[in-house]
């Protein structure tokens, strides 16, 4: 508790620094940097670090030194705006779907969860603590913007419009899946709504998104940014580092999201890295970098848009660093207790929870109808359950969907193998669920 | 001699990993001859080129023919440590043809996501031995993509290209031929030329491919194959083996250098034991010519197998298990494979590392004599 308010009280009185950092960014960002050949003042020539100048005496660059980048927030844990100049002013009906949004998230989550341990699907991830972070990014962009995501940001894809229906019959892998059951559950993915389908390994989709981001560049009258979200676990890999420099150097309109929800499964984020976070790397990239509060859906709004402007103006890369709690389980084969006292937990779940927070402010603005959205949870709750009985009983794909989409047209060798596969069913098919597949 | 010093030059410019690839030049006479492709892919006029230039040709018919294709790598800027990507930067501008930083899981991750909008990249692994940091991206991401998003998103329109074998003094790091590895991955192509004409065809049928296609490229034949090559844009068939010359007493098989190797043996064998080999370059490892190869056994009832990299695993064990399954009742002796050691690749032992014309010839007289 006390270290919360600690946390409060450092990011308030860094307030001003912070502004000053985002002139700073806006303003700079302008100006192409001078890049003159021996640029120190006192003449140091060396190619690797042209804007450095000799000093007659050793300073080893610690990192007790360096001021930790501030955590810029919009409204407190009362939904208070600090600031005025800084309330995005989202009329009622925007406002209305990001609370609605977070609210059919959590709600969803909390039935599919359930699911899962009473076996009807074999896995979830729940977004619990961190609804905030992707409805206030997501509202941010352009739906022309791609996603290339983790597999912790379900509100992104609320938001764009994937529908309950969506959802549930991914978990399921039944024959309405877009993906055609061949992935986990929650590995979502979106033509229709720029969401590139997730995939497990971690960390892989980061330097896809700066790829695609140049490849979009390049087109012409160029509105599209690329944002791919990661946690800070993943930001331990090999690829992020690869994407941050390749982003950095050859000039990419890409948001890099970190989600910095203090855990990487049991591995706290103390043992995860030992410097200013991961928007504290991006200095060291040549990076732009944002850090804000994650619970607050107006701070996030603003960053996702300072960052998505910024990238499209540049055509340069920058770190958002949305700090959070991972309030839920890593995932259903999880528990969390084993790693963690759950009176922290129980703050992050109420003070500090992003939806009682937009729901202060709700109130505050005289917006917040109680029994509506009662009534509005109700409906969630009406609607995911009636899902989940119509997606059980969807048939899953016909099983030689198996054998498709390895290449865009099927190769000699693997229709061998289909039709040996067959053969082998015709004849044993007792021993096969064929009833639950389509035929 | 005067071929691989060529080679041996160009490869320790392009090193710039390993002090010890250059520090001691050591040059033995080469282990191949190259035989010319006998006849042109195509109709048309041609012109006399090495295998960089026939590549940097068809880079460059890539870049022409699609306005969105970009080419990029480690030092690919300047025309590449091994020259294929001499003179693309200056005609289509630093935008479409670039340096990228020195990362191989990052090459990859970003060839994947530009083909992900649509646009075509050609991507270049320095040296195949390093294609091994990229490896998740390459057998995670870009051969599942299609698969694991049921086709709504996919990154058919890359294309990566990697020089590997032995080149005379490449030791453990400038010499491998890792298609095995990749060749156990569904979702891949993976084709490796034997010259010029092979590696133009490949390239650009690669690059208009749907599919992630990988094309190893034998770097030892860089500058040491030379024939004439059709000027215009021209395709080799993916998935397709060559036939170079019909046989009636055992099958040869193989693909890159190792081909030249081969098509000498064939020589030998003829002279010395008045064996008829049929030659067979099986250009593309995944997904591999079944029939063709299956053909020619059924007809001798013979085969050999070599290739460069290591037997246990090798794509020669792949071969060989299908050659006995769909051809066992034609076979008079068993499938042998004439491989690489089981052992890194050596720098000094190289002449007693590969499998050469003499080990190839000991192993036909083994199978026509069981």
């Amino acid at each position: 508790m006390s270290f919360i308010r600690t946390a409060v009280r450092s990011a308030l009185s860094r307030r001003s620094a912070f502004f000053r950092s985002v002139k700073h960014l806006s303003t700079d960002a302008a100006q192409p940097q001078q890049h003159a050949a021996g640029g120190g003042s006192n003449g140091a020539k060396f190619p690797g670090a042209q804007q450095a100048s000799f000093v007659t005496a050793p300073k080893l660059a610690l990192p007790a030194t360096m001021e930790p980048l501030p955590i810029y927030r919009v409204m407190n844990s009362e939904g208070v705006i600090e600031d005025e100049s800084q309330d995005p002013k989202l009329d009622q009906g925007t406002l209305r779907k990001m609370f609605r949004d977070m609210v059919l998230l959590n709600t969803m989550d909390k039935i599919l969860y359930e699911s899962q341990r009473q076996g009807r699907i074999s896995f979830y991830m729940t977004n619990f603590g961190e609804e905030a972070s992707h409805i206030g990014s997501a509202a941010a962009l352009s739906i022309e913007d791609w996603v290339y995501g983790q597999y912790r940001e379900a509100g992104v894809l609320v938001w764009r419009g994937f529908t309950i229906s969506d959802f549930i019959n991914q978990c399921y892998g039944n024959a309405e899946d877009q993906g055609k059951g061949r992935q986990m559950p929650v590995h979502y993915g979106s033509r229709k709504l720029n969401f590139v389908t997730i995939s497990s390994p971690l960390g892989t989709q980061i330097p896809q998104a700066a790829g695609a981001a140049y490849a979009f560049k390049l087109q012409p009258n160029n509105q599209r940014c690329v944002i791919t979200y990661f946690g800070e676990g993943a930001a331990s890999e090999g690829d992020t580092h690869a994407a941050f420099n390749f982003a950095a150097t050859l000039d990419c309109p890409v948001i890099f999201f970190c989600r910095n929800n203090g855990f990487a499964i049991s591995t706290p984020s103390a043992e995860q890295y030992r410097g200013d976070g991961i928007a504290g790397r991006a200095s060291g990239y040549g990076m732009a970098a944002l850090r804000f509060d994650g619970t607050d859906v107006f701070a996030t709004y603003n960053a996702t848009k300072l960052a998505r402007e910024y990238v499209l103006r540049e055509n340069k890369p920058i770190v958002l660093e949305a700090m959070a709690y991972r309030i839920g389980h890593h995932s259903t084969s999880d528990d969390s207790t084993a790693y963690r006292p759950a009176e922290e937990l129980e703050v992050w779940n109420t003070v500090e929870h992003p939806i009682t927070k937009l729901k202060h402010y709700m109130i505050r603005r005289g917006w917040f109808n109680e029994d509506e959205e009662n009534e509005f949870v109700k409906s969630v709750r009406k609607q995911v359950l009636s899902q989940i009985n119509q997606s059980e009983r969807i048939p899953k794909p016909n099983w030689r969907e198996m054998f498709q989409d390895v290449y865009q047209e099927m190769p000699q060798h693997l229709k061998e193998q289909m039709r040996e596969m067959e053969e082998h069913v015709t004849k044993h098919q007792e021993h096969y669920p064929l009833k639950d597949y389509k035929q | 001699m005067n071929v691989l010093a060529k080679a041996t030059t160009s490869l320790a410019a392009g090193s710039r990993r390993s002090a010890a690839a250059t520090a001691a030049l050591v040059r033995h006479s080469s282990h191949f001859v190259y035989q010319p492709d006998a006849k042109a892919p195509i109709d048309g006029p041609t012109q006399k080129m090495n295998m960089f230039q026939a590549i940097n040709q068809a880079m460059d018919i890539a870049l022409e023919q699609n306005d969105s294709a970009l080419v990029f790598g480690e030092d690919v800027a300047f025309g590449g440590v091994f020259r294929c990507s001499m003179g693309l930067q200056k005609k289509y501008g630093k935008g479409r043809v670039f340096n990228t930083p020195l990362c191989e899981q990052g090459i990859a991750g970003f060839a994947i996501g530009v083909a992900n909008t649509g646009a075509k990249a050609i991507a270049e692994m320095q040296f195949a031995d390093y294609i091994f940091p990229a490896f998740d991206q390459i057998v995670n991401e870009a051969a599942k993509y299609r698969y694991r998003s049921g086709n709504l998103y996919d990154c058919g329109s890359l294309t990566f290209r990697a020089p590997c074998g032995a080149v005379g003094h490449g030791a453990c790091y400038h010499s491998q031929s890792p298609e095995a590895y990749f060749a156990h991955t569904p979702g891949l192509k993976v084709v490796v030329p034997r010259g010029p004409n092979k590696a133009k065809g490949l390239l650009l049928a690669c690059v208009n491919d749907n599919d992630p296609c990988i094309v190893f490229e034998p770097k030892t034949l860089y500058r040491a194959a030379v024939e004439e090559v059709p000027v215009a844009a021209f395709e080799s068939p993916l998935g397709k083996a060559d036939v170079l010359r019909a046989g009636t007493d055992i099958t040869l098989i193989g693909w890159g250098t190792q081909i030249h190797v081969l098509q000498e043996v064939a020589d030998m064998a003829k002279k010395q034991l008045d064996v008829s080999c049929e030659v067979i370059d099986l250009v593309s490892i995944l997904p591999w010519d079944k029939e063709t190869i299956c053909n020619s056994v059924k007809k001798t009832g013979r085969a050999l197998i070599a290739h460069e990299a290591p037997l246990t695993n090798g794509f020669g064990a792949e071969l060989a298990a299908t050659i006995q399954e769909e051809c066992f009742l034609h076979l008079e002796s068993p499938v042998l494979r004439v491989t690489g050691w089981d052992t890194p690749f050596p720098h000094v032992f190289e002449p007693f590392y590969i499998p050469d014309k003499h080990r190839c010839l000991a192993g036909i007289r083994k199978l026509i004599d069981y």
